[in-house]
Parts: structure tokens; sequence; C-alpha cells
């Protein structure tokens, strides 16, 4: 975090960089679970790939740097840029996918802008966006729900399908994304798009199997967890409350809105804030310390373009979720956020017409 | 002389390369580097104009007035590049298509006007001409090197479509080094682009920072003993 534009007095809080990114992984330990339990174990394969590779990379350019590795390694700022990319792909994606991505974040995101404090954006969103424009296709095969799976899959099975991409059984991943119906599946957000570009109505939509819980079967809970992480987050001040909020009230705003103005097209309050990476997004990565903006009115401002950008992409835009291009779109606006929302300095008047 | 020559072709491949010092003509070097087939031909396309453009201007020269040189050297580039264009239109129709309008772009690469500005408008016409030649390799290599780079990245294959260019005997040119069941995409696309770009001026200053030290090194070893001798 950069203090030059914060004033002084500041206080300390007694936790180490180390201790926060040590925080981010255990809030995270919860949804990992929830994932892994209600969208198969693949997930946890993704995890232990992301890691590694975290690992290695920047072991990798902090050698080339010729700095110090264990200590900065321990800083494990790291281990939750390969956790936070991990539960963002698909959990069946094929290994190499998930390597790329988090090599890429560490090492061209990261390291080459001078290494932790100073990456101008988020690592991990920006692999997920390099993963999402390089290949669109393996990084939209999300399985269904594993309530709602055809052919139940083992914890082995994940490992044969995440290096294989097909069941210890043969069965291939077009086969595994059938559901129960024998249809293959994608997330709510986006078969919900998808009808609404075929010209269902969205009440029409939502009841495909996929939906019974309101905005889709296990993807309500996932979010559930990942909002009681971020509640434990903002309990143990490893964040402030002042992204998240912003971040949800102005998407929630934004899509009341469009929702009593059409609710057959338009997605409700409660669909856009439990589907998707909401929670994830709006607790774990909006809040970045790095990338984030600084002061306290420039956090709301960006907590704010986040939140309207995700309703225009997820409304208007070409990809379901949105939370990785609003958030990198925020992350470019930081600096002038925070030349605008400088603080007034301990003992000098605020100079009117600045 | 030759000194001079020498000079100047390191000064154009190497340490003032238009694409990776200068960083002059970024656009249809960012934008056209997709495969090896089309960095090669706007390479050449920018070869040809670089150097009949500067053998004009140097040409001219004595009859040029200082104020409107500018309008007079964008003319003759922009001769020049209309020329270039309709032979590819009428011999590599293809890469013709395939480079579309980066080819009359051309006329406004910074490169070019650069050169003529710098150096042809005050040089004889013999080393402009060379002046030209070594710039328009040194922006041929790097548009070369980068087009490689993301084609290899984004395809696996090199001298994909070369007959476009070179005539159907250049088919088997193409190489398919490694066999990708997916394309990289982003290599192919205009951020591969920039971040092959970023990559390879920033290999150029490591090997640039490795001679300077291997310089100071040497130095130091054979700096002169002056106080005493060693039994």
């Amino acid at each position: 975090m950069s203090f030059r534009i914060a004033s002084s007095p500041h206080q300390h809080n007694q936790k180490t960089t180390s201790q926060l990114m040590l925080w981010v992984v255990i809030a995270a330990l919860p949804a990992i679970a929830v994932q892994s339990y209600l969208f198969g174990y693949g997930v946890l394969v993704q995890l232990l790939l992301a890691i590694v590779t975290a690992w290695a990379s920047e072991a990798l350019v902090l050698m080339l740097r010729d700095k110090t590795i264990l200590p900065r390694l321990k800083d494990h700022s790291a281990l939750v840029t390969a956790v936070l990319l991990a539960v963002s792909i698909p959990a069946y994606a094929p290994w190499w996918l998930v390597v790329i991505g988090t090599a890429f974040a560490i090492i061209m995101v990261k390291q080459l802008y001078g290494g932790l404090g100073f990456n101008l954006f988020n690592p991990a969103m920006a692999a997920y966006v390099l993963l999402l424009i390089a290949f669109p296709v393996q990084m939209t095969q999300w399985l269904p729900p594993a309530a709602l799976q055809q052919h139940a899959l083992g914890p082995l099975d994940a490992v044969c399908a995440v290096f294989n991409q097909a069941s210890c059984q043969g069965l291939s991943l077009e086969q595994l994304r059938q559901g129960v119906d024998g249809m293959t599946m994608a997330t709510p957000l986006d078969t919900a798009r998808t009808d609404l570009m075929m010209g269902l109505t969205l009440p029409e939509s939502y009841q495909k199997p996929l939906f019974q819980g309101g905005v889709g079967v296990g993807w309500f809970w996932l979010n559930l967890a990942w909002l009681a992480g971020g509640l434990l987050l903002l309990q143990q001040r490893v964040i402030q409350w002042r992204i998240p909020v912003s971040v949800l009230g102005s998407l929630a705003l934004c899509s009341l809105i469009a929702w009593s103005v059409n609710p057959d097209t338009n997605f409700s309050p409660l669909f856009q804030l439990f589907s998707g990476a909401t929670m994830l997004a709006a607790f774990f990565i909006a809040t970045d310390p790095v990338s984030a903006s600084t002061t306290a009115r420039g956090r709301i401002y960006y907590g704010v373009l986040i939140g309207v950008l995700v309703f225009v992409i997820r409304s208007f835009g070409g990809y379901p979720d949105a939370f990785a291009f609003a958030v990198l779109l925020a992350n470019m606006a930081v600096p002038l956020i925070d030349y605008y929302t400088r603080p007034r300095t301990y003992g000098h008047k605020v100079v009117k017409g600045r | 002389m030759s000194q001079n020559y020498k000079e100047l072709a390191t000064q154009g491949l190497w340490s003032n390369n238009p694409g990776l010092v200068q960083l002059l003509g970024l656009c249809p070097l960012l934008a056209v580097t997709n495969t090896v087939t089309n960095a090669l031909g706007l390479g050449i396309a920018t070869l040809l104009v670089l150097l009949g453009s500067n053998l004009v201007v140097s040409a001219i020269r004595n009859w040029v007035p200082r104020e409107i040189r500018i309008p007079i050297f964008v003319l003759v580039i922009a001769s020049f590049v209309t020329a270039v264009q309709l032979l590819m239109n009428a011999f590599t129709y293809e890469l013709y298509l395939a480079l579309g309008i980066f080819i009359p772009l051309i006329v406004t690469n910074c490169a070019i006007i650069g050169r003529a500005e710098a150096f042809a408008s005050k040089n004889p016409m013999l080393p402009s001409a060379f002046d030209a030649l070594m710039m328009g390799l040194g922006f041929a290599a790097v548009l070369l090197a980068l087009g490689a780079m993301r084609e290899l990245l984004g395809q696996g294959t090199l001298f994909d479509g070369a007959d476009a260019l070179l005539g159907s005997w250049a088919q088997a040119l193409r190489v398919e080094v490694l066999a990708l069941d997916h394309y990289f995409l982003l290599a192919l696309l205009p951020p591969g682009a920039f971040i092959g770009m970023g990559l390879l001026i920033a290999g150029k200053n490591a090997i640039d920072q490795r001679k300077q030290r291997k310089q100071q090194v040497k130095t130091a070893i054979t700096r002169a003993r002056v106080t005493g001798t060693i039994v």
C-alpha cells in the first residue's frame, strides 16, 4: 500500500502483510469447501496447480532479479493470487490453463511491474481476462452443480478430468457437462443471457432445473460462503467496509431500477448479488490493497465504478459475468481517483475550488 | 569512409533500431505481425519505400526550401507508397488483402519521415541509400522477430501462408513447429503484440547491459599496474 498520499497521523494496526494475506486465504476456505462440495473436487486440483505454479514463478523471477526469495514468498501474496485465480476458473478446465494463467499473473502482472505493492492491476483478474480472451472455449466449460450432474464424479475423476479432459471411466468433458436432463449446462448467468437472446423472458428461463434455488442451484450457497468469508475479513479488519458496500450497493441499485422498469428482461437485484462471482469479487478481489484506491472517499468511488460497470457489462456486454473486466477498468481509474480524493492534511484547511 | 558505413549499419540494425529503440512506426509494427508472412510483407514494403524516399529526398535536398520541406517529404513518400501498393496489388494480391489499410498507412510511418528529415536531407545519395537499407532491414528484423514469436505461440507454425507473398513454391516453407490443439488467441490478438514488443525491447536492453558490464570488467582487468611489481 502506498502511504505517499495518505496524510499523517498513521495508525498502525499491528498486522504484517503476511498475516493479512493469510487471513484472506483463511476467509476463502469456507467458500472453497462449498465449491468443492457443490461443484466437484476439480477446484482442489486447480488450487494445488495454481499454488505450485505461483510459488515456482515467483521464486524464478525473484532469482532473476537478484532478490531474496524466501522472505518474499512468505508474504503469501502469491498464494492469495493463486487461490483467487483457481476458484474463478472452471473446475475441470485443462491443467495448462491454470498454469499459464498463474504464471502470467505472477510474472507479467506482478513482478514485471516491480513486485508486491507496485502492480497496477489485480494479478488474478488480469490473468483471468488473459485466459478468457485467449481460451474462450475452455474458460466457459463450467460443469453443472453436482446435484444436477448426470455422471457423479469422485475425487480421482477430478484429477483425471483436469489432466486428460475425461473422467477415469473415459467420459469426455462434453458428456460430463450434461445435466440430469441430458442437456449441456452453462452457468446461470450464461443460461439466462442466452435465453434472453433467444427471445425468452426471464421468468420463462427460470423454469429450467438450473434455477431451482431462484438464482441457480449451488450458486446461491457459494455466494453466501464468500459473503461469510468477507464478513470475517471485515471483522478482522483485513478489509474496510467501503469497497464491498459500494460495489454491492451500486450493483443492487442499478439492477433494482432496471428490474422495476422491466422484470422480464432485467435480472433482479437478488439474482445479480447472489449469482456469478459477485460476493467473491466484492469482498476478495475488489479490496486488493495494492490495486484498489487508497483514500477513504476514493474507495467509495472505486467500488461504485465497479458496481456500475458490472451492471452495464452483464446487461449489455458480450460476456455473461463481468467482474474481471470491471475490476481491471476500475484499476486503471485508480490513479485518477486517488489524485482527486486526497484527504485533507492534518492541521490544514481544505482549499476551496481546487 | 568505410568506418562511417559500419557506423550506419550498427545504428540501423541495433543501437538506433527504428523499432526497438526509436519506437517509430509502432502502429503497423503491432498490427500486422500476427504471422511471419505478414511481417515479411510489410517489412519489405517499408524497406522499399524507405529506400526510394531517402534516395529522392537526398537527391533534391539542395533545391528544397527549408520552410516547406516536410510537405515535400510527405509527397515523395506518398508517391513511393502508392507505387508499392499498386505493385503489391498486382503481384501479391492475397497479401495485399491481408495487410489491408496498413500498406497505405506506411505514409504515416514516422520511421520513414524521420530518416528523411534526420539523415537524407543532410547527406549525399549513397550514404542515404545505405542508411535507408540498414534502417529498413532493422525495422524488418523487428517485424520478423515479433511475427515469428506471435505465430509460434499463437498457432505453432512458421511461414504459414508464405505463398501469398513468394508464390506457390513457398508453400513448402510452412513449418509446423508445435502441433497445438488450441490456438493461443492472445498471441494473435493485439495485446499479444504489445506484450511481445515489450519483451523484445526488454531483451535488447538486457543484452546491451550485459555487454556494458563485460566491457567494464575488461577495462578493470587491463588497468596498468603502477605501484611495485609482483615477484
